[in-house]
């Protein structure tokens, strides 16, 4: 399975914190995303936000990255702590 | 000294923090405090969230970035979370070295950095209900000047 962890405004507007999918359906970031896009509102409106942030087992994802079993993400919008 | 990182929801002494980051000959330490401030008037408090695990994680690449730039003894930094009042500390960042220039830096960098890498969300609170705090572009404009 991939954890699935969603953040602050994202967590609020889905109104979960996460969800877990198997990863034969994730390949990829990308395929997760669209796979998660593909549930319709609010998923398709706030899953498609252009400033929200991808991260792959605590690191920020820049561009696609390959995903396995065991492997968390996390959506979040940009960060204000400090 | 090395690197050392707190994500609490306690408060922290910022003297004590300091204390720990003299000796091995440094010549200068270098800290900041940042506090929760109202920005509009209604804003009585905020909730911080942040994501733990990447949270530290993100914090310690941040400082030891820091320390592959400048010739640094220590680097230390204190995050809080949860609910804090407005005036309330919220984030202590210090570096100790040899000479004030590479301890000015340091600090500096860490804490425009931490801005806008590591993962914790602001929410406002007031007699208006809650807002989230959204990011802002001088943040990103003085991280990216390192």
């Amino acid at each position: 399975m991939i954890q699935v962890r969603f953040f602050a405004r994202v967590r609020e507007a889905l109104g979960t914190d996460g969800l877990q999918l198997d990863a034969s359906d994730a390949p990829d970031l990308d395929t997760l995303q669209a796979a998660l896009l593909a549930r319709g509102e609010p998923w398709a409106t706030v899953l498609a936000e252009p400033n929200l942030l991808r991260a792959v087992n605590h690191e920020v994802a820049y561009g696609n990255v390959p995903l396995a079993a065991g492997d968390e993400v996390a959506f979040y919008p940009p960060v204000t702590g400090g | 000294m090395g690197i050392r990182v707190q994500v609490q929801a306690q408060d922290f002494d910022p003297l004590q923090l300091q204390r720990a980051l003299e000796g091995d000959d440094a010549g200068a330490v270098v800290t900041f405090t940042g506090y929760v401030k109202a920005g509009a008037a209604a804003v009585t408090a905020i909730e911080l969230e942040h994501y733990p695990g990447m949270t530290e994680r993100s914090i310690e690449a941040i400082a030891r970035e820091a320390t592959a730039r400048w010739q640094l003894k220590g680097v230390s930094v204190v995050h809080r979370i949860g609910r804090l009042a407005c005036g309330a500390q919220i984030v202590w960042v210090g570096a100790s070295a040899t000479h004030r220039g590479e301890a000015f830096a340091g600090c500096e960098f860490v804490m425009d950095y931490l801005k806008t890498r590591a993962p914790f969300w602001k929410k406002e609170l007031g007699a208006f209900g809650e807002q989230w705090v959204e990011a802002r572009d001088a943040d990103h404009e003085r991280a990216g000047r390192w």
